[in-house]
């Protein structure tokens, strides 16, 4: 079960896992996660299906090392296998034919983006991706998301790479060539999503940004992942992951997302120390 | 019962009571009258032969009187410990009217515990195999009872259970120092050794739906408990530093936070934590609080002691472990600082009312009598309701308002042909012997239905009433 059959390193800190789950990779809809625990003494923590291949089984996992438990499931190699992956979970992403989609994504939000460009331009939409990086060397899965979209468009925020600046650069110079836009995703670091909804909010362009907060079971039991949304809480694992973007508290968001700062720093360092991939 | 020392345990997350010794427990069955018409039994709900394993332990067959709870109840080293006997088989009892009532929960425990220690567990016999296949959806009592019921009269069973770990609320709820994790661990083992199979972090209405287990099983039970926790809805709940009790537990219990950082889930470090709601959930969360090395834990309730719905024995516990209780007293609002962390609580005073329809008197607010306190960790705990995944996933499967599945009192039947609902799902949170009670009348209607037996005529009005007693 969950054998990891494919390890590829996309950056320096982001990995891609190819896993064996055929029943997830069966039913699973683009916009959809799982909560993986790497072994006995991991955490729950929720990644995205970036990738999915019904027929071979095989679902793909995207992600950035940020800490101790993203760390640890880097150290894991071909033939190794994660302890539990649990899902499909949260809401498929609602597919129909908009017209001009302009799908954005930062950093590691690109995994989570490229199954949600793919189901659109499969469902007969244009899709306009515009994916960003810090840099050049940072920048994932070009070549994907050049197959998921209908046009790509790349920023760097050093210039190293595509324009020179932020994701929203590029959909700010769209709008203002007249672009007619009907539907915009935007999904990355909190900053970018808070960024673009201020901006697609000007124009009244209904943005979808999938939330990432933390999370501890993944099927409504316990509230950790809880955000305001329109006024209302809601529970991003079952109520999401996406949501109307303006509608979004961000600013509380960031707070909450920091809650474990000590901790994480506590266990990281812990980790590093103790001599990192030896742990698995 | 000997239990450890209250200034010991509240840093530790060993169990409490040590439990009988043989000598104890014989002594304590001594006690019973051995009644020819004995009230006990009616006062528990799975009707388990109590003067008979009394006896049993009076005669010195220890893992006698353990099988002989079996006959009726799969779990009993969790019931003895969990169940709220005092209001079930123990006030009934006939020494209680002129002196305690004899001891029969921890009599229960002393035999399954000893049946356990003493590797004297035995597998009963099971029936032919049938050829038939049931799926079960949940691993807490209810879906566990129905799993060992079906088995044992050979059926094919299969678990999904949507955690990494079986037990449901007994393993991410109810913490280690009142029910340890081994103990869960072992009466699940019981279980699979009656061929029962689990699967672990299938997510059903997600991983697959009902109507899928349908066309692989001849009967589905639900048995998905009551996990979605409420909110007090005032401002300040989403600040850092405000927990639902199922997420504080959850950490704790399941993923082994108060081991950080050796397990890698963590869990905030608190000062003072207020500890909202009156029941046994309360008590759990504010002894974790304790034991996880809190200064100042208080539990804020808004009725009066009378009305706490929290067994006697643990609001007991927790007074003797020093956790304060600030009763007649209701949160109005939780203040935070500009990082979005927890600092206090508005708090009004109450007052008793007129009785409400739960025929408790209402708590009414005192004009004018706001007060603030300050605390650094909230957890809310004022109850459960129904985690809807299952019935927004299943064509034809009815609800109550509340979100609850509608399933038959005497059958556990509910709306769709072929599947059956039991536990916290049903009836709302619960006790853990309901769940099981109610996972026994669904194995055996499941059974009938995958045999083809006719429905037996209704059960006696009586019977029925019971199964529906809550706590
Ligand atoms: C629905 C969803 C989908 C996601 N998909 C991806 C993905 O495809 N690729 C990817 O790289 N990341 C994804 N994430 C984020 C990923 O879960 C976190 O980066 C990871 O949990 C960090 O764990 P850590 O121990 O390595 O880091 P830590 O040091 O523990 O934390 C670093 C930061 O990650 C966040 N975090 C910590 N614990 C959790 C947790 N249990 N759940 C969620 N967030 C947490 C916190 O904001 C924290 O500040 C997703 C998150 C969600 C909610
Ligand atoms: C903190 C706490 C303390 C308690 N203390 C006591 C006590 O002292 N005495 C007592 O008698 N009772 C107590 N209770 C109540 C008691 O635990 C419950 O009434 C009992 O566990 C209900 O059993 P259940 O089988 O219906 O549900 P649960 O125990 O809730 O089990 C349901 C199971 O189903 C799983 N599940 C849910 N949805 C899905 C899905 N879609 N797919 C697959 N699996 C799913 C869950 O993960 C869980 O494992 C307490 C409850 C809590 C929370
Ligand atoms: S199962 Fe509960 S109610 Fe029944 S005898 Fe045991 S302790 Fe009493
Ligand atoms: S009612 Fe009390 S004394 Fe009578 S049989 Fe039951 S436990 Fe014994
Ligand atoms: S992660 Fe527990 S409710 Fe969403």
């Amino acid at each position: 079960m969950n054998n990891i059959l494919k390890k590829r390193i996309l950056a320096d800190d982001m990995k891609e896992l190819v896993v064996e789950s055929p029943q997830i990779a069966k039913v699973r809809k683009a916009g959809q996660f799982v909560i993986v625990r790497a072994n006995e003494t991991g955490e729950r923590i929720p990644l995205t299906i970036a990738d999915a291949d019904a027929e071979a089984g095989t679902i793909t996992l995207i992600f950035q090392e940020v800490g101790k438990s993203t760390m640890l499931l880097g150290c894991f190699e071909e033939g190794d296998s994660i302890l539990d992956v649990v899902g499909p979970l949260g809401k498929p992403t609602h597919i129909e034919n908009f017209g001009t989609v302009v799908c954005m994504g930062g950093g590691a939000g690109i995994a989570p983006l490229h199954p949600i460009a793919k189901a659109l331009k499969e469902a007969g939409n244009r899709v306009i991706s515009i994916i960003g990086a810090r840099t050049e060397d940072l920048l994932i899965m070009q070549k994907r998301m050049k197959e998921a979209s209908t046009e790509l468009l790349i920023s760097t925020d050093d210039g190293s790479f595509g324009v020179h600046g932020f994701v929203t650069d590029i959909l700010q110079s769209l709008i203002d060539k007249g672009e007619k836009i009907n539907l915009c995703f935007a999904i990355g670091p909190i900053p970018m999503m808070a960024a673009a909804c201020r901006l697609t909010k000007k124009y009244d362009l209904h943005t979808v940004v999938s939330l990432n907060p933390i999370m501890v079971d993944g099927t409504g039991m316990c509230g950790a992942c809880r955000v305001t949304v329109g006024g209302k809480t809601k529970f991003v694992c079952v109520d999401g992951p996406e949501f109307d973007g303006h509608e979004v508290d961000f600013t509380e968001m960031v707070k909450r997302s920091r809650a474990y700062l000590p901790q994480e720093r506590e266990s990281k360092d812990r980790f590093i120390h103790e001599g990192g991939c030896c742990h698995k | 019962m000997p239990e450890q020392d209250p200034d010991i345990r509240r840093h530790n997350f060993e169990e409490v009571p040590f439990g009988y010794t043989p000598e104890l427990a014989q002594l304590e069955a001594e006690r019973c009258l051995f009644c020819k018409k004995p009230k006990c039994i009616e006062g528990c709900p799975v009707n388990i032969d109590i003067p008979a394993f009394i006896r049993l332990i009076k005669d010195g067959d220890f893992s006698g009187a353990a099988r002989k709870i079996k006959e009726e109840n799969t779990l009993p080293a969790i019931c003895g410990r969990v169940c709220p006997q005092e209001e079930q088989c123990e006030i009934v009892c006939v020494t209680g009217i002129k002196d305690t009532p004899v001891a029969i929960g921890r009599l229960e425990r002393f035999a399954a515990d000893y049946e356990r220690e003493n590797n004297l567990i035995e597998i009963p016999d099971k029936a032919p195999a049938t050829g038939k296949k049931a799926a079960i959806v949940g691993a807490g009592p209810a879906g566990l009872t129905v799993a060992g019921e079906l088995a044992k009269l050979g059926h094919e069973v299969t678990i999904y259970e949507a955690l990494h770990q079986p037990g449901g609320v007994l393993m991410y709820g109810i913490p280690e120092f009142r029910l340890p994790k081994a103990i869960v661990n072992s009466e699940v083992e019981y279980v699979k050794k009656l061929g029962v199979k689990i699967v672990y972090n299938a997510v059903i209405g997600r991983y697959m739906a009902v109507d899928d287990l349908l066309q692989d099983y001849d009967s589905v039970f639900l048995g998905t408990g009551a996990g979605l926790p409420y909110f007090m809805n005032i401002p300040g709940e989403n600040l850092n530093g405000v927990y639902s009790a199922n997420e504080y537990l959850t950490r704790s219990n399941l993923m082994k936070a108060y081991r950080f950082p050796e397990y890698d889930t963590p869990i905030i470090k608190s000062k003072k934590v207020a500890v909202l709601g009156g029941g046994n959930v309360a008590m759990d969360s504010a002894r974790t609080a304790m034991r996880l090395g809190a200064e100042e834990v208080s539990i804020i309730y808004r009725r009066s002691r009378k009305e706490m719905p929290a067994r006697i024995e643990e609001v007991h516990h927790a007074e003797e472990e020093g956790i304060i209780l600030e009763l007649l007293t209701n949160p109005i609002e939780i203040y935070g600082d500009e990082d979005g962390w927890v600092t206090g609580m508005k708090c009004l005073r109450m007052e008793l009312g007129e009785p409400d329809a739960s025929g408790r008197r209402r708590p009414v607010p005192i004009e004018g009598s706001e007060f603030d306190i300050e605390v650094d960790t909230v957890v809310v705990s004022i109850g459960n309701g129904a985690n809807p995944l299952v019935p927004q996933t299943t064509p034809g499967l009815d609800t109550n308002k509340w979100g609850n599945i509608l399933a038959d009192d005497n059958t556990a039947a509910t709306s769709k042909p072929g599947v059956y609902a039991g536990g916290d799902i049903v009836i709302g949170a619960a006790t853990v012997i309901l769940a099981m009670g109610a996972g026994k009348i669904a194995a055996a209607a499941m059974h009938r239905y995958m045999m083809g037996i006719p429905e037996p005529e209704p059960a006696l009005e009586e019977e029925s009433s019971k199964s529906k007693k809550k706590k």
